[in-house]
Order: C-alpha cells, then sequence, then structure tokens
C-alpha cells in the first residue's frame, strides 16, 4: 500500500500538485487519470521520488518514504519496478544486459541463475528469442514488455508506470494492460498507473484517481466513473465517441433493467 | 553567482560519482568497454594530428632558423620539445575535449532525456557514479598512452620530413632528438593529460547529466561541455606548468 498526506509540489512558484491525499491499494490496479499537464506524472515522480515534495507525507506501507535518507532511499528502491512512457531501456545494452542490470548490481546470484531469472521474466511478457537485440531492434511494444521484464526481475513490492500505453496501437495496448494486471495479482504488487487511455480506464481501473490543475478531483472505479456527477471528470471521460457510445450502452441496459 | 552555483553543483555531483560504487566487477567491464570507446577509438586521431603536426613543427624550425649560428640538430631537439611539453598533452587534449567531451556530453544528456537516468536512479543505481566514474578511470588511465603516442609519431613526422624533403639532415634531427633529454619532462607530459582527462570527462558528463529538455538543449549542452573543457585545459596548463616546471 502507498499512501499520501497532503501532498505539495511547486516548479518556480507554480503549484502543481495542491493537497493531494491518497491511498494506492496492494494487489490492485490503482490508476492515476487526467488531462495533459494536469499533474500526473509530477505526482508519479514525487511517489518514487525522482522530484522532492514541498510539504506533506508519502507512506510506503508503514515506512515514511518521504524522509528517507540516500542510502535508505537506494534500499527502498530495489523494493521498486518502473516502467517508463518511452521504455527508457539502456540503448548501449541488449534486451538481456537491460533486463539482467538490477540482478548484476544488487546480487550473488551465479550467471546461470541470472540467465535463467531473465529468461523466465521475457517469457513472462511473451518475448522469446529476443534476449541478443538492441532496443533500436524492437518496436514500441516490445519495448514496453522489455520494460516491463526490467521492472519485475527483482520481484518488486511496487510496481510504477508511466502512460506505459503511450504511442501502442488500441491491440498492443490491452495486451499491455493486462500483462500489467496479472503481474498485480500474481504477485500481490501495489501497482499505480498513470494514464489518460480510456481503454486502460475500462478495462483495468480497480482503483481510479482523477486530478485536475494538479487537485484530486475523483476518486472510484471502474464501474462508478461512467455515471460519476462531476463535471470536469465527464468532459474528459467522454470525450471521446467511444466513451460517449460506452455510456449509451450502459444507461440502455440500466433503462431495460 | 551563476559561476558559484555551477561549482557547488559539480562538486555536489563527483561526490557521487566517487562514492563507493556498487559492484566493483560490473564497473571494471565497463571501464574496459569505456577504454575502447573514448582511448582505443581516439588513437586515429591523435596520430594523424600528431604526423603532421611533427612534420609542420619540422619544416617550420628549418625554414626560420636557417642561420650558420644555429646548429641544425637543435631543430630536431626543437621539435621534440615542442612535441613533449606542450603538444602530445595540451593540444591532443584540446582536440580530445572536442571528439570525447561532446561524445560524453550528448550521449549522457540524451540518456536524461529520454529518462534513461532516472530508470537507473529508481533501480536503486548510483547513476552518476555507473555512468561517469567507468569513463573518468578510463580516460586517465588510457590518455596518458595517447600523450606517448602522440610524442612518437610526431617526432617520426618530423623523421620522416626531413627525409623526403631534404630541408635537413636526418642524421641531424636525430642527434638533435636525443639531445639534452630529461626524462622528468615526459613526467609532466603524462601528469598534464592525466588531469585533463579528468577535466574533460567530468566537465563534460557534469553538462550531460544535468542536460533538460529536448535535442536541442542536449546539443547546447554538448558545445558548453567542450568549450568549458578547453577553457580549464588552458587555465591548467598554465597551473600545473607553475606547479611542475617553475615552482
Amino acid at each position: 500500500m502507498i499512501r499520501t498526506e497532503h501532498l505539495f509540489k511547486s516548479f518556480d512558484g507554480r503549484v502543481v500538485l495542491n493537497d493531494i491525499s491518497v491511498e494506492f491499494d496492494q494487489g490492485k490496479t490503482n490508476l492515476i487519470i487526467g488531462q495533459s499537464g494536469s499533474g500526473k506524472t509530477v505526482l508519479l515522480k514525487c511517489l518514487v521520488g525522482l522530484h522532492q515534495i514541498d510539504s506533506g507525507s508519502i507512506y510506503y506501507d508503514d515506512t515514511l518514504f518521504s524522509a528517507l535518507n540516500f542510502r535508505e532511499l537506494k534500499q527502498i528502491r530495489r523494493d521498486i519496478g518502473m516502467i517508463f512512457q518511452g521504455g527508457a531501456l539502456l540503448d548501449s545494452s541488449t534486451v538481456e544486459e537491460n533486463v539482467r542490470l538490477p540482478l548484476d548490481l544488487f546480487t550473488n546470484q551465479s550467471a546461470k541463475e541470472k540467465r535463467d531469472r531473465v529468461d523466465f521474466c521475457l517469457d513472462r511478457v511473451n518475448l522469446e528469442n529476443a534476449n541478443k537485440l538492441y532496443p533500436a531492434e524492437l518496436s514500441g511494444g516490445m519495448i514496453k514488455r522489455v520494460a516491463i521484464a526490467r521492472a519485475i526481475v527483482m520481484n518488486p513490492k511496487y510496481l510504477f508506470c508511466d502512460e506505459p500505453n503511450s504511442g501502442l496501437d488500441p491491440m498492443t495496448s490491452i495486451v499491455i494492460d493486462n500483462l500489467i494486471k496479472e503481474i498485480t495479482e500474481e504477485y500481490s504488487i501495489t501497482t499505480i498507473i498513470n494514464t489518460h487511455d480510456m481503454n486502460s480506464v475500462l478495462e483495468i481501473g480497480e482503483k481510479i484517481m482523477y486530478i485536475h490543475d494538479g487537485k484530486k478531483w475523483w476518486e472510484g472505479t471502474k464501474h462508478d466513473i461512467l455515471h460519476a456527477d462531476n463535471k470536469e471528470l465527464n468532459e474528459f471521460v467522454f470525450a471521446s465517441a467511444m466513451a460517449k457510445r460506452a455510456r449509451e450502452v450502459v444507461d440502455h441496459g440500466s433503462a431495460r433493467s | 553567482m551563476q559561476f558559484f552555483d555551477f561549482i557547488g553543483r559539480y562538486f555536489i555531483l563527483m561526490s557521487k560519482v566517487f562514492s563507493r560504487p556498487e559492484k566493483r566487477k560490473i564497473y571494471r567491464s565497463r571501464i574496459m568497454f569505456e577504454m575502447e570507446a573514448l582511448g582505443l577509438n581516439s588513437i586515429g586521431i591523435a596520430a594523424i594530428i600528431s604526423v603532421f603536426m611533427g612534420a609542420v613543427v619540422t619544416l617550420q624550425m628549418s625554414i626560420n632558423l636557417e642561420s650558420p649560428f644555429i646548429p641544425r640538430y637543435l631543430i630536431g631537439y626543437a621539435t621534440r620539445e615542442t612535441m613533449i611539453l606542450e603538444f602530445s598533452s595540451t593540444v591532443v587534449a584540446l582536440i580530445l575535449a572536442g571528439k570525447v567531451g561532446s561524445n560524453i556530453a550528448s550521449e549522457i544528456g540524451t540518456m536524461r532525456i529520454t529518462e534513461q537516468i532516472d530508470a537507473l536512479e529508481i533501480m536503486g543505481v548510483n547513476s552518476a557514479s555507473y555512468l561517469i566514474l567507468p569513463k573518468i578511470v578510463a580516460t586517465v588511465l588510457f590518455f596518458p598512452f595517447l600523450t606517448i603516442l602522440s610524442i612518437l609519431i610526431g617526432t617520426a613526422g618530423g623523421y620522416l620530413i626531413a627525409i623526403f624533403t631534404g630541408v635537413m639532415n636526418p642524421s641531424d634531427y636525430v642527434e638533435g632528438l636525443m639531445y639534452s633529454f630529461k626524462t622528468f619532462s615526459i613526467w609532466y607530459s603524462l601528469i598534464k593529460m592525466a588531469f585533463y582527462a579528468l577535466l574533460i570527462t567530468s566537465i563534460s558528463g557534469f553538462y550531460g547529466y544535468f542536460a533538460k529538455g529536448n535535442s536541442l538543449e542536449v546539443g547546447r549542452s554538448s558545445t558548453k561541455a567542450v568549450v568549458v573543457s578547453s577553457v580549464m585545459i588552458l587555465i591548467f596548463d598554465l597551473i600545473l606548468t607553475q606547479l611542475l616546471l617553475i615552482a
């Protein structure tokens, strides 16, 4: 579980996160949604410690994450996996080297154990026979899958995903979404996904927080979101024709029953 | 104020760079990789400029020291001293600041803007040390070899020009090369080059590491890295000469 209390963050006097208090549950896919520029990525980067918060608290289970020193932060980060928007794979390393890096640096496993673990993680994301390829030789979907494999190789307790579907076609997006959801449930990870993809919201949104102008605007599940009585949220959710159609179908179904 | 901000951030970064590595074995393999990427791959450019500079210095000396009062072997002596004392360390370092410095700043800068450095940090890796320390160690160890190579190739260039143009007698040139040789001059040159390697790699690493924004900013960081490294090389040339040869 990850919890924030009265989180504030500003850049050059401009408030980007304004009093965010929220709890992200373990074993669930927690989604942060909102328009571009609403503060989603800043919130995610504050949660993993890439940005220093101005005030407030961040708890990882019972640990006050926001008060950890450099050494303690390095330690807890070994329990964190993160999937970046562009994958953030190391360009000069092969797929295998990218996934193996945390094992090389932080474990005393033998070469065979590391190879087996890397193969297991790559199999888990359906990427066999890609070990020797470089990131430049991979498609967008493959890059995301390697990023997922790298994120889970150390058995993380917390998984962060920054717009995992950006730049992917709808079918590949569903594959990535389902993969993240399966892994979350399988290993009981606290997963936080930053997205503005409504497909993901309706597919895997077990707990959703809508952020608007840096403030927590709404909180609920994928079942609540289509009926929420919130103007800004409705404008965001029903901006696409597909979402409008989904609401019509749901409303029609309710009326009939 | 900006200057002090730069100095402060530079030394904070260096304290991270020189902190204890996570696993020495990984760093050793990265040092070997960087030696090839930054050192071995620079041999060509160092060799080409050295052979031409050695030849040109010999030609210039031959033309300008045309006097019955000046022994001809002094041309070989002057070429050797020019190569050892300044050219093979300072001028080669300025060339390497352009080649290696821009390479490091743009590589690390691109890693910064594509979130690869953030990814390392999230894994719990000391990204500054992981990315910059192997480059510093590799260049500090390898660049002095480039200096030795440059001295040898430069003096050979002078010898070849003496043979092919007949501007002077090659045996006079060789006599000059061996005239009044001081071993400390070689040490002086190697010490300077090791300092320059540290300056080039750490300054370029600094500009790359703190790059922000987009590809334009990476380009600007790369340019700044080369300019600042070059200026620092010249300043340290003065300081080290004062300390090692005069003080």
